[in-house]
């Protein structure tokens, strides 16, 4: 399998990438860029809490603070609506890794459960500051610049730059894996006292990988806030995103390099297309529901695993009903003609 | 002989449990070191203390000259103490040569571990070579989990030797494993002390202790009973009353000096 993989990934990327060409229905390209925003942001996720076992339930104060860092920024400064405001969706992604910094070192002081609560906990006073606070506009939100693009292409820039972002993502993803820092978050996963008795430095790692994590996050919240023109903290700052990603990451297959791609591909265009498609929005929560189950009852590590599981179990089968045809096929042979030597050359008669 | 490792009057409570009581254990360099007592007399507690696991509420702990009373476990292992637990901690979700990677810089700067791959030649042949001397080399793509529990007592002990620490605690490494790994496990902590290795044994299996320690300390309700010789140990009444109990014909002389 590990031989298919690069061309995978570059059948992959060339799909991604021809899709608004070819599908040119903005509904369709707009699932598209909603699609790519979740996609980059659970492989971020993934890339600390799969690595390292720390399932983080507060992403979206990384998210909202990218959101609102593209929203005050380009509002304050008087900014004109339009490809301008690309230049700021990194400022997003800087924002949220310095956010990330104190929000890690006050969450990760615990461990496992206790981390998940207080992430929620944390969570929730940046969604009540932002409701709160005078200078995000409370809960009347924020209305960006308006961009004067013609609609049929408006979609067109927000996908390239979420394509972009999810290469981002899987490329930092891929190489924290392959590094010694990778190695070290999964270390701490399977046992961080352990780890940390074998010279790791558990604490400095946990919030470098969480701050890392942060950055995309905030990007794809940037990014978010420029393709909607408007925000509202209970939309940004919003929990159901957090486990949304984390469903994502855990549907795909968690601490896997595709499993938060795949989750997110196929969570988030169906969620949308099923919204946009049935007038009761609730349905799709029906449909994840029932998908949930069908995940957890039968490949509860997610798809990846399960069908690369699947994939080296039919190789090995493929392996042994070789060799037993062989064995057959030499048994018949010799049967046939029980005059030929079948000894192995080189061995004494 | 010089002292390597050292812990001085120390004393650590648990709620209403005194674990340690001004407990004391030196440890000389280039010696093999046996720890022994009835369960609960304190010997993982001062493991615990003297790795960085456990802090002390009372006494101080040296190694080489540091005083390393409450520094954390990962400077210690920097420092050169190793050591391995009663249960066999691996990382059971990574490969056999991953988990001795994580093992590999044991005094790596952190931001290091950012910009560099998982390993280089050098470490994976070190990684490789320990994974040979205790004979798991050929399991070294397998994930850690599928192991036996006798082949993660080898892989924690090869994991902590890659690091090339000057002394190694093992906590129990006879412990539920058979008789032939047992002979496997004293051969090789045998062989390493004649490179110079120092190892400190935490064990109840008394043949074990016997047949390779130079000195043993027994411990009884959280202090240090009595050190000596094994044949003194053996020998000493109050440490038949408080552990061994009456003198087993299987630790006769004859055994105990070969």
């Amino acid at each position: 399998m590990s031989k298919v993989k690069p061309s995978f990934w570059g059948l992959g990327l060339a799909a991604l990438a021809v899709f608004p060409l070819i599908v040119t229905n903005p509904t369709y390209t707009s699932i598209g860029v909603f699609a790519l925003l979740f996609m980059a942001c659970a492989t971020s996720w993934n890339m600390f809490s799969g690595y390292s076992g720390y399932v983080s339930l507060g992403s979206a104060i990384f998210y909202g603070c990218g959101a609102y860092t593209m929203a005050l920024v380009s509002t304050h400064v008087h900014m004109a609506g339009g490809a301008a405001q690309f230049w700021l969706v990194p400022l997003g992604g800087l924002v949220a890794m310095v956010v990330a910094v104190p929000v890690g070192a006050i969450a990760l002081r615990v461990r496992r459960h206790t981390f998940v609560v207080i992430t929620i906990a944390l969570f929730f006073v940046f969604q009540l500051l932002a409701i709160n606070a005078s200078f995000t506009g409370g809960a009347a939100g924020i209305s960006l610049p308006l961009i004067p693009w013609l609609f049929n292409y408006y979609n067109l820039p927000f996908y390239y730059v979420a394509l972009g972002m999810v290469i981002f993502a899987t490329v930092l993803s891929a190489l924290v894996r392959r590094s010694r820092f990778g190695l070290q978050l999964l270390a701490i996963r399977d046992d961080e006292d352990r780890a940390l008795g074998l010279g790791v430095r558990v604490t400095a790692v946990k919030l470098t990988g969480f701050t890392m994590s942060a950055f995309t996050i905030g990007m794809a919240g940037a990014l978010y806030a420029m393709f909607i023109g408007q925000i509202y903290p209970q939309f940004v700052f919003e929990p159901n995103f957090d486990i949304t990603v984390a469903l994502m990451a855990f549907l795909g297959g968690f601490g896997t390099l595709l499993g938060p791609l795949l989750g997110g591909l196929i969570l988030e265009s169906s969620q949308q297309y099923l919204t946009l498609s049935f007038s009761n929005g609730s349905l799709y929560l029906i449909l994840f529901g029932v998908l949930f189950l069908l995940v957890i009852l039968f490949m509860p590590q997610g798809i990846v695993p399960a069908v690369s599981k699947w994939w080296v179990g039919r190789g090995e089968k493929r392996a042994r009903e070789s060799q037993a045809g062989t064995a057959v096929s030499t048994a018949s042979t010799m049967k046939a003609n029980p005059t030929v030597d079948h000894a192995p050359a080189g061995a004494k008669p | 002989m010089t002292t390597l490792l050292e812990a001085k009057d120390v004393s650590r409570s648990f709620g209403g449990v005194k674990a340690l009581a001004g407990c004391s254990l030196s440890v000389d360099k280039g010696s093999i070191t046996g720890l022994i007592g009835p369960n609960g007399s304190g010997k993982t507690t001062l493991f615990n203390v003297m790795t960085g696991y456990v802090k002390p509420e009372k006494g101080t702990v040296s190694f080489d000259g540091h005083d390393v009373t409450n520094a954390r476990p990962n400077k210690i292992f920097a420092l050169g103490v190793g050591r391995t637990f009663q249960l066999t901690r691996i990382f059971a979700r990574i490969s056999v040569i991953e988990n001795m990677l994580v093992a590999t810089q044991r005094d790596e700067s952190w931001l290091r571990g950012l910009t560099r791959s998982k390993s280089s030649k050098s470490e994976l042949d070190a990684a490789m070579e320990w994974l040979d001397f205790v004979g798991l080399s050929r399991l070294a793509s397998l994930q850690a989990g599928s192991l036996s529990y006798g082949q993660r007592k080898l892989l924690e002990l090869a994991y902590v030797l890659v690091a090339d620490p000057d002394v190694i605690l093992l906590d129990e490494p006879a412990g539920g494993v058979n008789l032939t790994l047992i002979n496997e496990i004293s051969e090789k902590i045998l062989a390493l002390n004649k490179g110079g290795k120092t190892f400190l044994i935490v064990e109840h299996n008394m043949e074990f202790v016997m047949k390779i320690c130079d000195k043993v300390t027994v411990m009884h309700q959280g202090c240090d009973l009595v050190t000596g010789t094994p044949a003194e140990v053996r020998a000493n009444p109050a440490v038949l009353d408080a552990y061994l109990g009456s003198i087993d014909d299987e630790f006769d002389e004859e055994d105990v000096s070969a």
